[in-house]
């Protein structure tokens, strides 16, 4: 009896086990299976459902940008599905997607995870989805390209500059032209912590955006990423560190984001403040007379800052001939006649001369930053690809080490140059 | 899981003997069949909401993923390859020490800070009810709306902490961005956000205790101190253990507090395993989901072995 019960026992465990463990495989292998189904059925019925993601949550139905997706389906002849997500949501979202095999069939990414994307072997190159990138920007091109081949359109390009406050820097009797390198700047700041103001505010947070905001300064010693802890790149955090130190810069950098940074100088009391294109409709709100400067090289110069904003690329399908309407989609967005459209609306500097002239020629306090974006350089470019994003995360490590006082700045940097060179070996 | 089947099958069991013997096999067998068709749902989401997940962790742990191999599925086996790499981690020593201090400092003061108001508010008094629904509100808030705030008081340069610390003369503490105290603020707002869970368990505990048992001490002439540590404590042991093991679980996997407020930084000051496990699988543009799976199942390991010690803790307190 007991013997039979306990059979019994396990016969209905196995077969509680065997049913759960056959409807899970049916889920699993509905994703791929299924799904090969169900989207070609939809492709076949609906004919023209074209999706596209977007990293511009912000924007809702109402919005320019969404308009402007809609009135380039419409042209294409299709219907366009479009889904908003968080930057730093969007990379694993797409590679979960391709693995499923649900692709979007247009994707804008954040331009840095272009060539993680290629990697994977998830997005199609120039010559498979036809896309003309002929007038864009070498420099602004460099970050979608790697081993020879182009992985996407920049939509838009943005970067960092200095921002200053007038007032503040007329009490403090510095002359905003006399600020042509590293040393001149760091002799402005002095003078506006004497005269009682605070000096300048950025992000060296421990997340990408620490990085890029270090970039300038990096870049502008003459450093290379390939060499973290090089004389010019130890300078590069030494002046960082030195500006803490002094008081020039308020600790809190080491925990800002770009945008607690510039609610600090929104604030008033700061001269400066290194922030991107993004802010300048805030700066007209900020209710104080500011400018706008390149970041100084080192020894003078414009320093090469980091290019943001996204690559518009169309993702591997199983149905290649979606790929003629994809890039119907992209080069709406992206054509001479749309880009000055789609870059207002973005509030990016547009990626082709032609457009950036129009730009200037609206908006003549854009001129600056036309200026930034031709000296800027992607942060996966020089080849790097998917190696940049390890040498990214030592970097910040290491400014923050630096800035916090646990390291000093040569130690911080060969501390990250051996992980960096341990990581992409 | 062979809890359940014990407990489904013995009342059938149970109630045979005084049937007859075919009468009984029959309604054992149609019983046992009931049994399994009202434990299948629950037997099926299980799997499919729990035990496929963990597999899935335990698998893309043991397997050498590259953005490429995740897309396409073809990752090799790779053993234990992945925890090798986060053992042999700088950061390995750092994070496991801020992991324990974090939730030991924490618990210990959870469990003190919410039995001391429990036993507050068991005495009642006016607007006794009022003020303790006040201190649920820690609890109810969203964690990004308490950690935001805790992170703009403890600002170092417009932090409302410093600038009260400033008026005794003191600071100011760089709170968030000093690799000496970046741990200690993220304990002191887990502690905030802990205490009222505790004082909601502990305070329904101390009113099961029936209050003969207070009046027996007290005409036994037992005093205050006496009636807490010989009659309150020690009843109030079973509750107090699993409070404390649920704080121990909520506490080692606590990640949006101290993601929100120090990014586990500044430089690794204040990592600990959930903040290193996301860093690693989420916070790169290139995510590494090998080591970081294989750091998630090193805490779901840890929660597991206090779960079991708490287990056996508890039979042997049933059994004596």
């Amino acid at each position: 009896m007991r013997s039979a019960a306990r059979s019994r026992r396990t016969a209905g465990v196995s077969l509680a086990v065997l049913a759960a463990v056959g409807g899970l495989a049916a889920c699993g292998s509905s994703p791929s299976g299924g799904d090969g189904g169900s989207t070609s059925a939809s492709k076949a019925a609906g004919g023209g459902t074209y999706t596209i993601w977007d990293p511009y949550p912000q924007y809702d139905k109402s919005s320019d940008w969404v308009k402007l997706l809609e009135t380039c389906g419409t042209q294409a002849g299709v219907k366009v599905e479009r889904t908003g997500y968080d930057t730093s949501d969007l990379t694993n979202k797409a590679l979960l997607a391709a693995q499923q095999g649900n692709s979007p069939d247009v994707l804008i990414v954040d331009n840095p995870v272009v060539s993680t994307l290629a990697e994977a072997g998830v997005l199609t190159t120039t010559e498979e989805n036809k896309l003309d990138v002929s007038a864009i920007a070498p420099n602004l091109l460099a970050a979608g390209q790697s081993g020879g081949k182009t992985y996407g359109v920049p939509i838009g390009a943005n970067t960092l500059a200095l921002y200053y406050n007038k007032e503040v820097l007329k009490k403090a009797g510095v002359d905003v032209a006399s600020v042509k390198d590293w040393a001149s700047l760091t002799a402005a700041l002095e003078k506006v912590k004497a005269s009682g103001k605070k000096g300048i505010t950025f992000s060296a947070i421990g997340t990408e955006e620490g990085s890029f905001q270090f970039l300038p300064w990096f870049w502008g010693s003459g450093a290379n990423l390939t060499k973290l802890d090089s004389p010019e790149g130890v300078s590069a955090v030494a002046l960082w560190t030195d500006w803490l130190k002094k008081g020039y810069a308020p600790n809190s950098v080491i925990n800002n984001t770009q945008t607690t940074s510039w609610q600090e100088f929104a604030g008033g009391d700061y001269a400066f403040a290194e922030n991107g294109t993004w802010q300048l409709a805030n700066a007209k709100k900020a209710g104080f007379d500011y400018g706008i400067i390149p970041i100084p090289g080192k020894d003078g110069g414009t320093a090469p800052a980091p290019t943001g904003g996204e690559f518009v690329s169309i993702p591997v399908q199983s149905d290649t001939a979606r790929y003629a309407t994809s890039q119907k989609l992209v080069t709406c967005l992206t054509s001479t006649d749309n880009s000055l459209t789609t870059t207002t609306t973005l509030s990016y500097i547009a990626p082709t001369e032609a457009v950036q002239a129009k730009q200037v020629a609206a908006t003549p306090d854009l001129q600056v930053w036309v200026d930034a974006v031709k000296a800027a350089k992607g942060r996966t470019s020089d080849d790097l690809g998917t190696k940049y994003p390890k040498i990214s995360e030592p970097m910040w490590g290491a400014v923050q080490a630096a800035l916090s006082g646990s390291k000093s700045p040569q130690d911080a940097m060969a501390a990250a140059q051996s992980a960096a060179a341990s990581a992409t070996q | 899981m062979s809890h359940l089947t014990q407990t489904a099958v013995r009342p059938a069991r149970g109630s045979a003997p005084a049937r007859g013997r075919r009468h009984r096999a029959a309604r054992t067998r149609s019983g046992q069949w009931a049994a399994w068709a009202f434990l299948a749902p629950v037997v099926l989401y299980l799997l499919m909401f729990y035990a496929y997940p963990l597999y899935r962790n335990v698998e893309l742990s043991l397997r050498k993923y590259t953005v490429r191999s995740f897309v396409q599925g073809d990752a090799p086996f790779a053993w234990f390859d992945n925890y090798a790499k986060v053992f042999g981690d700088a950061t390995f020593g750092p994070a496991l020490g801020h992991t324990v201090v974090f939730t030991l400092v924490s618990l210990v003061f959870q469990f003190g800070i919410g039995l001391a108001l429990a036993l507050f508010f068991v005495k009642h008094f006016r607007l006794s009810a009022t003020l303790r629904a006040l201190f649920l509100v820690p609890w109810l808030l969203p964690l990004i709306v308490s950690a935001s705030t805790w992170s703009w008081m403890l600002n170092s340069d417009s932090g409302v902490v410093n600038a009260a610390l400033s008026w005794f003369g003191v600071g100011p503490i760089n709170w968030l961005t000093s690799p000496d105290w970046s741990l200690w603020s993220v304990i002191i707002a887990n502690i905030w956000i802990g205490v009222p869970f505790n004082l909601v368990v502990l305070y329904s505990g101390l009113q099961a205790i029936p209050a003969a048992v207070y009046e027996a001490a007290a005409l036994d002439g037992a005093g205050a101190w006496q009636r807490f540590w010989k009659v309150t404590f020690p009843l109030l042991r079973p509750v107090s253990a699993i409070t404390i093991l649920l704080g121990l679980v909520y506490t080692l996997k606590v990640f949006d507090i101290i993601w929100i407020m120090t990014k586990g930084g500044p430089s690794g000051s204040s990592t600990t395993f959930a903040t290193w496990s996301y860093r690693l699988g989420f916070g790169n543009l290139v995510p590494s989901f090998g080591p970081g799976a294989a750091v998630g199942n090193l805490l779901i390991v840890m929660a597991l072995v206090f779960g079991l010690i708490y287990i056996r803790v508890q039979r042997r307190q049933a059994l004596a």
